[in-house]
């Protein structure tokens, strides 16, 4: 009976803080983004920053009791949870209400169930249960692709939606496979491919196909000795001239009009600061005029007039750069940063792989949100609408993070226990 | 399982450089660029200029000429129209379904958002009416502005009016002016322009990404006020304004009245004259156009632009000079036979005078007289140096404000003509001209051209016995009365003050019992002089100009009727009545029996050119270079007989001849 009051020390309180401090601070900045002259007070629950207020205490009581949950009740149930999620996500595609184009929603009563947002939850659970069992390499074909399968299916079921943003986040979890004995040369050839993209949509493809052939043929040259490696990097070669070759087909027929739109602004290839630049435009004018210490606290006038479209979910870091300036950014970053190494930390603690792994799994996912959300409002990435955690207005999406955050924290808090 | 445990490092490695890249783009945006808070500032501020409004002009004994009226522009807000009953609206501020779409198509080619003006300057009458029913039309809203307003609707040519910028003010002012703005154009408008227009105010307002206002910027911290324009006391009596353009009535012409102690302007008539609220408001356009179209031109600035040859009232000038050159005293006598002998050229005197002294000269306006005295003049210093002399007497006449600028505080002054030495030597070849040549000069003949101003002018030089004050239509600035400078500079014309006597004496005479006897006033001593500008297409102008009265003398005029005949008949009559009721403010009738009633009611418009006629004039017309040019073409002619050079004439109907006979 004593356990149950060590569950509780046991806790990582640093987390936790972590946590508190950004949803709170998410919260305010709604209320600055949002501002409503008629109802100023931050707990009118008539406006959205009252809301806010409302879901962060159901998202600190969720946690509480997620906390007071059996430790095996995530590892046990996780395919019952991966199951439902599927379902739902099947259903969505049925019944589900289209809200801006995407068919996300799932209304239960008063309720709007947004099913894509849990399943980033339920995937890291299976994912972890499985890399977790006994016998299992990733290095082993079949595994790496039974754990492909896990992470591949709820992320096509979501692309139909179509909801580029959260398609992308499962992206996120090669870190975890990586983290598993994934081979690097995957790591390697995504990131390589990514570049290589950007590249042939900058360049005219005779010069990209050309830097790639004299940087093999160098890579080559400096290590002919060890004729594996001169293999591999041949196989890479060629691969990538493949890939090069193929960027304008995929760029024509795989992208689709609105997502070339945006790509084109991102890189500057087309501007037009009406329609498709606008919000990052006004967005980038909003932070880039806060300077070093902003404009205070409701005083900005690009999130007060209504700049900024989006303000209170997927652009909220625009009222942090512009009425807190680079110092209010370094902080939110900062803390971002913080949290995110803490909870590798917390996996890497963990004697169970379960916890590891699903930890990982966190790790990436809250990271992956934080990077694209803020590298977009100041037009680092292109515009894929996704939430910053914990920050951006919606009940969804701060009880899932939440469930994801304070699902390790349980794990953790019982990991000297029996895996 | 832990064998990959370095694998930790290599993620957060890999999220750490990441973050950083963000901080990095953050930096540079944040920090580096300015662009984005210019951006920023650009998007939320707006300037709203406060227009100041226009200074009034008042009379010289403070009663409005020219003031500000109310007046309402309809703007529209499209994005906030609903749906409304247009044919009431259109009904309402008086424009047509056509020109309803018109307005609506440019307004929202404009913008959504913002607001645009829908209709100009609704007269208050008009938006009354349409205020009461403002609340059906959601979108529509009114914005209250100023125009000028003429209470009197007089001295239209004085004050002048004013338009919207061009390009070119905008350019010339440095952007000082915006589109949209008002500029004096012409007149007292145009000449204190700077004065007048005020400072405008600026407000800084926050407005939101759909450009609605959303509250002052700093709490009006970089506002500024609007500065009303000052305020103008003008020397226009408006008395006597008022009586001048009624006697003006349906004739072409002009009078000048000048207070000789001071260079006040007190009257300031052209005829044909139009009412100056026509350049103001909704039918402004069209007016304009009228107006320019009008073949009797009434914005042509009669008093400071039309010339005349001087004529009789340049005959006191030769008298002046010779008596300070001390070639005559007042008593020097010339016999007048009737004719004056030019050489071989017989000059033709109205009378025969016999034996004539400067006053009986003047009195009888006798040519032999005068002649005889220029030709002493260009002789001063032997026949050799004719030209020298000739140059010298130029000089004096221009001190008397002829063949110069004078300068008064309005634009498009003109400066007259009188011939310069070497225009003589390319018609007639240097040292192949002398006194006989040019003898129409002594009589204010030949080429010599006044203007109204220049004539009044010359009298005030005879009032004040030697000197006077540049002519000005503006007495005192703002509230402080402040007055230029200039206007208190006396300017000597270089004779002595005893020379005058004689002249003026003959003035009198010219009044008590010569040509102008008809247009004496009781009570009040006048010196004028009537003179008669033959016009060969039509009947002869008539001028006369005056002083009184004579002992301190506190008005002086000029007043020109084209094609209306002798200088006593219309001239002096009209003078002697502007005069009278200055001085005594009131008028009795003169014994010639001209009343004012029916000086009003005559209509002595000449009668209209055909298209054909106005072609060849205006081809001809502003053209002393040509006459020039003509002259020299006609060289040989000329040497011969007198000057029958055909003038060119600025009135767009005033065809002057050089050759005139001159009664008196």
């Amino acid at each position: 009976m004593n356990n149950q009051r060590s569950f509780f020390f046991n806790v990582d309180w640093v987390t936790v803080l972590l946590y508190l401090t950004l949803c709170i601070i998410g919260w305010f900045n709604i209320h600055a983004a949002v501002f409503d002259e008629a109802h100023p007070s931050i707990i009118d629950m008539k406006t959205n920053y009252g809301k806010q207020f409302i879901w962060i205490l159901s998202g600190v009581t969720l946690g509480g009791i997620i906390l007071l949950l059996d430790n095996r009740f995530f590892q046990a149930l996780a395919p019952v949870f991966y199951g439902i999620t599927i379902f739902l996500l099947i259903l969505v595609l049925i019944i589900g209400r289209n809200v801006g184009g995407n068919q996300a929603w799932i209304s239960i009563g008063i309720f709007r169930l947004q099913p894509s947002e849990f399943a980033k939850y339920t995937t890291c659970l299976l994912l972890a249960r499985y890399l977790s069992g006994v016998n299992i390499r990733i290095m082993e074909l079949k595994s790496f692709l039974t754990a492909g399968a896990i992470i591949l299916v709820p992320m096509l079921l979501i692309k139909l939606q179509p909801d580029d943003g959260s398609t992308l986040v499962f992206c996120s979890l090669i870190f975890v496979l990586f983290r598993e004995g994934l081979s690097s040369k995957f790591l390697i050839l995504g990131g390589l491919f990514i570049f290589l993209f950007i590249f042939s949509l900058m360049f005219k493809m005779v010069y990209v196909m050309g830097a790639l052939l004299i940087i093999a043929g160098a890579i080559i040259a400096i290590v002919k000795r060890n004729r594996r490696m001169a293999i591999t990097v041949l196989a890479g070669l060629l691969l990538s001239l493949a890939f090069v070759l193929a960027v304008p087909f995929i760029y024509q027929h795989v992208i689709k009009e609105h997502q070339r739109v945006r790509i084109d602004e991102w890189l500057g290839l087309a501007s037009d600061l009406k329609k498709a630049g606008y919000n990052v435009h006004q967005s980038k004018i909003a932070i880039g005029s806060g300077k070093l210490w902003g404009k205070g606290y409701l005083k900005g006038t690009q999130t007060r007039f209504s700049f900024v479209p989006e303000q209170s979910t997927d652009f909220i870091f625009c009222t942090v750069g512009e009425e807190w300036g680079f110092a209010g950014s370094v902080v939110v970053i900062g803390l971002y940063l913080f949290l995110i190494l803490r909870i590798i930390y917390l996996a890497e603690r963990q004697r169970s792989p379960f916890s590891r792994v699903y930890g990982y799994g966190v790790a990436c996912v809250i990271f992956f949100h934080f990077f694209i959300n803020i590298g977009l409002t100041i037009g680092a990435v292109p515009v894929i609408g996704i939430p910053l955690p914990f920050f951006s207005y919606g009940g969804s999406s701060l009880w899932s993070f939440t469930f994801l955050l304070f699902t390790l924290l349980k794990l953790d808090s019982n990991r000297m226990g029996i895996a | 399982m832990n064998s990959f445990f370095e694998r930790r490092y290599i993620i957060q490695g890999i999220f750490i450089i990441m973050a950083l890249g963000l901080l990095t783009r953050l930096f540079y945006i944040q920090i580096i660029d300015d662009q984005y808070t210019l951006s920023a500032n650009n998007n939320v501020i707006r300037k709203v200029i406060e227009f100041p409004s226009r200074g009034p002009i008042v009379d010289r004994m403070g009663k409005i000429l020219v003031q500000n009226d109310l007046i309402y522009d309809i703007m529209v807000t499209p994005r906030l129209v609903k749906p409304f009953d247009t044919l009431k609206f259109c009904k309402l501020i008086g424009i047509d379904k056509e020109g309803f779409y018109k307005r609506w198509k440019k307004a929202m080619s404009y913008s959504r958002n913002l607001n645009s003006v829908f209709e100009k300057q609704l007269p208050v009458a008009l938006y009354q009416a349409f205020q009461e029913h403002l609340f059906e039309f959601p979108g529509f809203f009114s914005q209250l502005r100023t125009v000028r307003t003429y209470p009197d609707s007089v001295a239209a040519q004085f004050l002048g009016y004013i338009g919207e910028v061009t390009d070119k003010d905008i350019e010339q002012s440095n952007a000082y002016y915006r589109p949209g703005d008002y500029i004096g154009r012409t007149g007292v408008e145009k000449a204190y322009e700077n004065l007048l227009r005020g400072q405008r105010g600026v407000k800084n307002i926050y407005v939101d990404s759909k450009g609605v206002s959303k509250g002052s910027y700093l709490n009006g911290t970089y506002d500024t006020a609007a500065v009303s324009g000052e305020r103008l006391t003008s020397s226009i009596d408006l008395r006597i304004q008022k009586l001048g353009e009624k006697l003006m009535k349906d004739k072409v012409g002009s009078i000048v009245a000048i207070e000789p102690s001071t260079g006040e302007i007190l009257c300031f008539v052209s005829a044909p004259t139009y009412d100056p609220n026509l350049l103001v408001g909704r039918e402004r356009g069209s007016n304009s156009v009228k107006l320019n179209q009008n073949p009797y031109n009434p914005l042509f600035i009669r008093p400071i632009m039309a010339y005349y040859p001087p004529g009789s009232s340049f005959k006191p000038l030769n008298a002046l000079i010779g008596l300070q050159e001390g070639i005559i005293n007042p008593q020097t006598t010339f016999y007048c036979s009737g004719v004056y002998w030019a050489g071989n050229h017989p000059v033709a005197c109205t009378h025969v005078h016999g034996e004539t002294n400067l006053t009986l000269g003047i009195a009888g306006s006798c040519n032999v007289f005068f002649d005889n005295v220029f030709n002493k003049l260009i002789n001063l210093n032997g026949y050799k140096n004719i030209e020298q002399s000739y140059i010298d007497w130029k000089m004096r006449v221009n001190k008397f404000g002829f063949g110069v600028k004078l300068n008064i505080d309005m634009p498009n002054e003109r400066k007259g003509y009188v011939p310069s030495a070497a225009h003589y030597n390319k018609v007639y070849g240097a040292r192949h001209w002398n006194a006989n040549t040019i003898i129409s000069l002594g009589i204010g003949q030949g080429e010599l051209l006044a203007t109204p101003m220049q004539m009044a002018n010359i009298e005030c030089i005879i009032a004040n016995h030697g000197f006077y004050y540049k002519p000005h239509l503006i007495k005192a600035i703002g509230d402080k009365k402040i007055i230029k400078n200039e206007f208190t500079q006396k300017n000597d014309v270089g004779i002595d003050g005893q020379y005058f006597e004689p002249v003026i004496e003959g003035m009198q005479q010219v009044v008590e019992n010569g040509t102008a006897r008809g247009s004496k006033i009781p009570g009040i001593i006048m010196c004028g002089k009537t003179g008669t500008v033959q016009n060969p297409h039509g009947k002869n102008h008539s001028v006369f100009v005056a002083y009184a009265p004579r002992d301190n003398p506190k008005i002086a005029i000029a007043v020109v009727v084209e094609n209306s005949g002798q200088g006593a008949e219309w001239a002096a009559p009209i003078a002697s009545y502007i005069v009278e009721k200055y001085l005594k403010d009131s008028t009795t009738t003169r014994p010639s029996g001209r009343t004012i009633t029916w000086l009003r009611e005559q209509n002595l418009l000449p009668e209209l050119k055909t298209d054909a006629e106005n072609k060849q004039r205006n081809a001809k017309s502003d053209s002393l270079k040509k006459a020039i040019r003509d002259s020299i073409k006609n060289k040989d002619r000329l040497k011969s007989v007198s000057h029958k050079i055909k003038r060119p004439q600025n009135g767009q109907l005033a065809a002057i001849q050089l050759k005139r006979k001159d009664h008196e």
